[in-house]
């Protein structure tokens, strides 16, 4: 085993027994109605998840997709509901919108040279503030397409049923693994995030890079989106408040590196999966109150930043000048 | 003589204040009156300074940490906790003081535990204090047990609503608070250490500067004066709210902060110029109320500012002209 796979492997381990420990508390949690439902109910957090793992091996950090995902809502409900659109048009004018926001987030952080975290700052208030303008209740959609959708489900022995946006969302997992680790825009990215100044000697194309990673963040946060609108059948400007947080935390739970250049999309999954289990059990157990899942995931997040450090303590000695 | 008091008006952000201000003046025309009524004063003028303490105060305890090229994303999880302590204090009959100190020390810890993080453990600012800001609102809600705790206690009411010679109480906490650390920043070598700190913080222990020990500090300040500003919402609604005490003001503190002029690459920062931030930010907020638009047009408006000022700060800008002329050029 490589040690650059280890935190892959923590997390990996740390799944098994939790979700072991959990099924020998309520054995019917081992069964595939709930890792059917497991895929269902995280779909929106794990496809922005996984625009996350690339704005995080490339150094960056994006606030702007829990807006994004409200956003993307509104927006098709109120084109289907009110101006009547079939959906899919929908979808397209709600990602190339969401390309074009990540695009000019992108030559924000390139140009100006700020921080991401305030530019995507910017572009949450800013996401968030518009869809509020349009409208501030929930928007129903009614359309024969979205029930056509929600029918479109694979039904597993043992009464789980695999629905489309979950297997939409491993679906992106896939693309994004082998977008980030086996074509040249992902070797750019974690050269980006490795070192900046390096990766531009060494002729990575700095700013489309930047701008393509910000793209690929916004679009998959409206695909996002556009699941939450699917999964609730709705579109509320306050929607999908704080999943920025809940996919960070996924992404450093599934072992990329906060510091950038270093990471797993695969390992963005199993976060996302321990994040849904965490969810589970509170709700299984009935007796904890649903606060109880903030406090694990931040303890969570806390244990898996340490092994981090403690990992990578040796190989970076050099930055660590105190 | 003359200029040197008068260059320190001049700058950028007492402009946009004023500027801010008549806006809502010509929208609002009896905004700049003022009454005494009841031994306070009141108007809409007096209504800013108020509203905007909390932010203000958070952005005193976050310019120290984005001098220090760092970020504190816990405060509004903080505020929440420190309310919540205090609430549940007063409600099981604690005398006020008690619970304010219990809360000002859960504050200061839990600026010390993000402190530990970043300047022992090494670990990057954003992500050090994400960990409190996701479970800190948890814990809150342990601690009031998932209730809005709501209380009686006078002394805890008139932090958050009383007055102080006709001044709103949350508005003399705050420039109590930013004249004690404006001083302590300014009149000891403190202020140049955090500058250095957050310059270069190899370079900075290399000259001699505990920079472990620093860093912990304005942590702490930053947890202390994020219990204090939790103190005074819980005051004013006469309740502790986990959910929603403090909610995003982590983004409004760091925003005044960056519209106060410190630079979110460290080295430079003003403790009062991050307290006008807050109060421009709060006489947006006002102004797009009294002139009837809806409270979320607010959130479009702040995505204008921080771009605004981010184009103002960067290197791009000042490459192509001095950012004294821009900042300049754009107000006018």
């Amino acid at each position: 085993m490589s040690r650059s796979m280890r935190p892959l492997l923590a997390t990996a381990i740390i799944f098994v027994i939790a979700y072991a420990l959990a099924v020998m508390q309520f054995p019917t949690m081992f069964s595939t109605r709930v890792l059917g439902n497991f895929l269902t109910d995280n779909a929106f957090l794990g496809i922005t998840a996984v625009g996350m793992t690339f704005v995080i091996i490339s150094g960056g950090i994006d606030l702007s997709v829990g807006a994004v995902i409200g956003f993307t809502g509104v927006l098709i409900a109120v084109l289907i509901s009110w101006a009547g659109w079939h959906p899919l048009p929908a979808f397209a004018l709600a990602l190339a919108v969401a390309a074009t926001f990540g695009g000019v987030m992108g030559l924000a952080i390139h140009y100006l040279q700020v921080p991401a975290f305030i530019v995507t700052l910017a572009g949450m208030f800013l996401a968030r503030g518009g869809a509020s303008v349009i409208t501030q209740d929930s928007v129903p959609i009614h359309h024969d397409f979205y029930d056509w959708i929600s029918e479109l489900i694979i039904r597993l022995p043992g009464g789980g049923r695999l629905s489309f946006i979950g297997l939409l969302m491993v679906a992106v997992f896939i693309l994004g693994a082998l977008l980030a680790h086996r074509t040249r825009f992902g070797s750019y990215v974690y050269a980006l995030g490795g070192n900046t100044v390096s990766a531009s000697l060494m002729g990575v194309p700095v700013a489309r890079t930047t701008v393509g990673v910000y793209m690929l963040s916004s679009v998959l946060a409206a695909l996002a989106g556009i699941v939450f609108s699917l999964y609730t059948s709705a579109g509320y400007p306050l929607a999908a408040v704080g999943v920025e947080l809940d996919a960070i935390s996924a992404v450093v739970i599934g072992g990329t590196l906060l510091t950038g250049g270093y990471g797993f999309v695969l390992g963005t999954f199993i976060g996302v999966m321990l994040l849904g289990l965490v969810q589970t059990y509170i709700i299984f157990d009935g007796t904890l109150s649903s606060w109880w899942t903030k406090i694990v995931i931040g303890a969570l997040l806390f244990l898996f930043i340490v092994l981090q450090r403690l990992i990578f303590a040796a190989s970076a000695q050099g930055e660590k000048a105190s | 003589m003359m200029r040197r008091i008068l260059t320190p008006l001049a700058n950028p952000q007492l402009i946009a204040l004023v500027g801010v201000l008549l806006v809502n003046w010509l929208l609002f025309p009896n905004f700049f009156r003022i009454t005494w009524q009841d031994g306070r004063l009141f108007g809409s003028l007096i209504d800013v300074l108020n509203r905007g303490a909390p932010v203000a105060i958070l952005a005193i305890g976050m310019v120290g940490v984005i001098a220090t090229k760092g970020v504190d994303l816990s405060v509004g999880a903080v505020m929440a906790m420190a309310g919540a302590v205090a609430a549940t204090m007063v409600v099981a009959g604690y005398p006020a003081p008690v619970a304010v100190a219990a809360a000002l020390a859960v504050g200061l810890a839990c600026g010390l535990w993000n402190g530990f993080l970043v300047a022992v453990l090494d670990i990057q600012p954003i992500v050090a204090t994400l960990v409190l800001m996701v479970a800190g609102r948890g814990i809150a809600q342990l601690i009031t047990e998932g209730f809005i705790v709501t209380f009686t206690d006078p002394v805890l009411i008139y932090i958050g609503t009383g007055s102080f010679l006709g001044v709103p109480m949350a508005a003399v906490i705050a420039i109590a608070l930013m004249l004690l650390v404006t001083l302590l920043v300014r009149k000891t070598a403190i202020g140049l250490f955090i500058e250095a700190v957050g310059v270069n913080r190899a370079a900075a222990s290399l000259a001699g500067i505990r920079s472990r020990m620093l860093l912990i500090l304005v942590y702490g300040l930053s947890g202390l004066c994020a219990a204090v500003a939790g103190i005074i919402i819980a005051g004013d609604i006469r309740g502790a709210d986990a959910n929603n005490a403090g909610l995003w003001l982590e983004l409004d503190a760091i925003l005044a902060v960056v519209i106060g002029g410190t630079s979110l690459l460290g080295g430079r920062f003003s403790v009062p110029l991050a307290v006008v931030g807050a109060l421009i930010i709060q006489a947006m907020n006002t102004g797009i109320l009294v002139s009837g638009f809806p409270p979320e047009f607010n959130l479009i408006v702040k995505a204008a500012l921080i771009f605004f000022v981010l184009v103002i700060q960067s290197p791009l800008a000042s490459r192509i002209v001095p950012v004294r002329a821009t900042a300049r050029e754009a107000h006018k």
